[in-house]
C-alpha cells in the first residue's frame, strides 16, 4: 500500500475506534487512536498475513502487549476482512466476541490472549522460538506500551529474546508518554528507555509513530537486523487525531459521549476528505 | 521397604521418552533443571530445552507464547514459584485462552524438607483448582508419574502436575493405569473409605492395612487427577462406606480435602475427616520428620479413621 492509502486505513480506523466506543459506553480511547497509524502500517502493509485463513501456520503474528487498545486491533482486524464490520457495534457487550481486551478463543485474527499488562512480550518470544525450532520464516510483532514499561516481565522477556537471538522479533513501543494516573514520568519513570532497550541488547529504531513514512522504513530496517530482536520506539500522541482528545490522561480509559463522538467523528471526516 | 523413587525423577524420565515420540514437546526451565530434573531432556535435545533463568513470569509467558505456536511445552520450576510467583501469567496467559501448556511443579509440600516452609508450597492444588480450564494431576509414585506425564502431554490443554523432592515408595506396577478423571480404588473395603494423592497414598495403603488387624474394613481410593474429580467413584465407594478420611500434604483448604467434601455435601451427604496441613506452613527440618511433626503419618489417618467411625455412629 501507498503512503496516502495507509493514511486513510488509518482514519478509518479511528473513526471505527471513535463509534465503537460510543456504542460500547466504555473502552479506552486514547491508547487506541496513539496506535492507529502503527497498526494501519503492521496489518495493511508489513505483516504476512490471510484473512481467509487465520491459522495460517506460517503467517506473522500480531500480539498486542497493552490489551486495552482492543478497539484499534479490532478495527483492523474487520477492515481487513477477518469478520463483519457490524460486529465492531458489539464490543464490551454480553454474547458478542468483541471482548474488552484481545480474546484469540472468540475473535478470529487474534493471535494471543491479552489484556494483563507485561504478558504480551513473553508470549511473542515463545511464538518465535517455536517459529525458529520448525524452520519457519514468519515474523512475531508486539505492541507494548510505555506505562507497561514499569512490569518487570516487559524486562524479563526483554532479556530472554536477546539471549534467545529471536531476530524474529519485532516490538513496537508506542509511547505517548501518559497512564491512567498522569505522564508516564511522574508515575514511574522508566527514561531513558531508549538507553534500556539498547542495554538489554535489542535494535533500537526511534520514530515518529504518526509518520508512515517512516514506520514503513522502521519496518523495513528490523527486517534486516540479524541475531538480535528489534524494538521500534515510536513517538506517538495519546489520543491522536481528535483534537479533544489530544495528550489527555484523561481519555485513557473514558468513551466519549454520543455528543463527543459526533464532534471527534467530524474531525476525523475532514482529516479524510482532506486526505483525498 | 519397597523400592523408592522420586517423583520428579519419575517426571524426568518420562520427558525423555516424550521427546522420543513427540518432536512438539519442549521443555523450560528457571535455573532449577538439575532439581527438577529437566536436566537430561535439556542435555538429550539441547534445540528443544529452553532455561529461562530466574524469571518465572516470564518462563509460563514464553511457553503459553510456545503452546500458541503449536508446541507442547512443558514448564518445570519449584511448585512456590510456579503457581506463587507466576499465578497470574498461568491464569490469563495459559488458562484463560487453554493454551496447551503443562505446568510440571516439583517440591511441592513440606518434604521439600530443609530448605523450609518459604519453598513448601501448601496451597498450589487450591490454586490452580480455582481456576477454569486447569486440570490437576497429584500423582503418588513413580509409575504413576509416568503415565501422568504422558497422558498429560496427550491431552490437549493446561494440566498442573504437581510432584515432590522425596523418594517415596513404588507402588503401581506398569500394569496400573492412570486416566485424567479417573480416581484409582487401590483396595475395596466397606467400614471407611481413605481418598488420598501424592505422597500420602503410600500410608493410606499401610493404614488400611493395620485397621483391617483391628477388623476395620477400609477403601483406598487414589484421587490422583484432582480436576477433574471422578465423581461416580467417589460418590460409589461414599455410598458403600458411608465414612471418608481424606490425605494430603497439602493445606486442608481448598485442596484434595475440600474437593471430595463438596462434591460429596452436594450427592452424597457423608461424615469425613481431612487429614493435611492444619492451616499452617512448614519449617525447616528432614522430610520424615515434618512429616511426623505435622500430622502426615500412617499413625494419623488410623486416628482420623476411628474419629470418623465415631461420626458415623453417632
Amino acid at each position: 500500500m501507498t503512503t496516502i492509502e495507509l493514511k486513510r486505513v488509518a482514519n478509518v480506523i479511528r473513526q471505527d475506534i471513535i463509534s465503537m466506543l460510543v456504542t460500547a459506553k466504555s473502552g479506552h480511547p486514547g491508547g487506541s487512536l496513539s496506535a492507529a497509524d502503527i497498526v494501519a502500517t503492521l496489518f495493511f502493509n508489513e505483516m504476512r498475513i490471510n484473512p481467509k485463513d487465520p491459522r495460517w501456520a506460517d503467517r506473522d503474528r500480531f500480539v498486542l502487549s497493552k490489551g486495552h487498545a482492543a478497539p484499534v486491533l479490532y478495527s483492523a482486524l474487520a477492515e481487513k476482512g477477518y469478520f463483519p464490520k457490524e460486529e465492531l457495534q458489539g464490543l464490551r457487550q454480553t454474547g458478542h466476541m468483541l471482548q474488552g481486551h484481545p480474546d484469540m478463543r472468540k475473535t478470529p485474527g487474534v493471535d494471543m490472549s491479552t489484556g494483563s499488562l507485561g504478558q504480551g512480550l513473553s508470549a511473542a518470544n515463545g511464538m518465535a522460538l517455536a517459529g525458529k525450532l520448525d524452520g519457519k520464516d514468519y515474523r512475531v510483532f508486539a505492541l507494548l506500551g510505555d506505562g507497561e514499561m514499569a512490569e518487570g516481565q516487559i524486562w524479563e522477556a526483554a532479556m530472554a529474546a536477546a539471549h534467545y537471538k529471536l531476530d524474529n522479533v519485532t516490538a513496537v513501543l508506542d509511547f505517548n508518554g501518559l497512564q491512567i494516573d498522569g505522564a508516564t514520568d511522574s508515575v514511574m519513570c522508566s527514561a531513558p528507555l531508549t538507553e534500556k532497550w539498547r542495554a538489554f541488547c535489542w535494535h533500537v529504531i526511534e520514530v515518529d509513530g504518526h509518520d508512515i513514512d517512516a514506520l514503513l522504513a522502521a519496518f523495513a530496517e528490523a527486517k534486516t537486523v540479524k541475531g538480535r530482536p528489534t524494538i521500534i520506539i515510536a513517538k506517538t500522541v495519546k489520543g491522536k487525531g481528535v483534537s479533544f482528545m489530544e495528550d489527555q490522561a484523561g481519555w485513557h480509559g473514558n468513551a466519549p459521549s454520543v455528543e463527543q463522538g459526533e464532534q471527534a467523528l467530524k474531525e476525523l471526516r475532514e482529516e479524510a476528505t482532506n486526505l483525498g | 521397604m519397597a523400592n523408592k523413587v522420586a517423583t520428579r525423577e519419575a517426571y524426568g524420565k518420562a520427558l525423555l521418552v516424550l521427546g522420543a515420540e513427540n518432536p512438539n514437546v519442549v521443555v523450560l526451565d528457571a535455573d532449577l533443571s538439575k532439581s527438577t530434573k529437566t536436566a537430561d531432556f535439556a542435555k538429550k535435545y539441547p534445540e528443544r530445552f529452553f532455561n529461562m533463568g530466574i524469571a518465572e513470569a516470564n518462563l509460563l509467558g514464553t511457553a503459553a507464547g510456545l503452546a500458541a505456536a503449536g508446541k507442547i511445552p512443558f514448564a518445570s520450576t519449584f511448585a512456590i514459584f510456579a503457581v506463587g510467583r507466576a499465578f497470574e501469567q498461568i491464569r490469563n496467559s495459559i488458562a484463560y485462552p487453554k493454551l496447551n501448556v503443562k505446568i510440571a511443579a516439583t517440591h511441592s509440600g513440606i518434604t521439600v524438607g530443609e530448605d523450609g516452609g518459604s519453598h513448601q508450597a501448601i496451597e498450589d492444588v487450591a490454586i490452580m483448582r480455582a481456576v477454569p480450564n486447569m486440570v490437576v494431576l497429584v500423582p503418588a509414585d513413580g509409575e504413576e508419574t509416568r503415565q501422568v506425564v504422558l497422558a498429560a502431554a496427550q491431552y490437549k490443554g493446561p494440566v498442573y502436575i504437581r510432584m515432590g523432592r522425596l523418594d517415596v515408595p513404588l507402588l503401581f506396577g506398569e500394569e496400573y493405569r492412570f486416566e485424567i478423571g479417573k480416581a484409582n480404588v487401590l483396595k475395596e473395603g466397606t467400614d471407611v473409605a481413605i481418598m488420598a494423592n501424592g505422597v500420602m497414598v503410600s500410608m493410606a495403603l499401610e493404614a488400611a492395612a493395620e485397621l483391617a488387624d483391628q477388623g476395620v474394613s477400609v477403601s483406598v481410593v487414589n484421587v490422583a487427577s484432582v480436576k477433574p474429580l471422578d465423581e461416580e467413584t467417589i460418590v460409589r465407594i461414599a455410598k458403600t462406606t458411608k465414612a471418608v478420611v481424606t490425605a494430603e500434604e497439602h493445606n486442608i483448604i481448598g485442596g484434595l480435602g475440600s474437593a471430595v467434601a463438596e462434591l460429596l455435601g452436594e450427592k452424597q451427604p457423608t461424615p469425613i475427616v481431612r487429614v493435611g496441613l492444619k492451616d499452617t506452613f512448614g519449617e525447616s527440618g528432614r522430610p520424615l520428620e515434618l512429616l511426623e511433626k505435622y500430622g502426615l503419618t500412617k499413625a494419623e489417618l488410623v486416628k482420623a479413621v476411628h474419629e470418623v467411625l465415631a461420626k458415623k455412629q453417632r
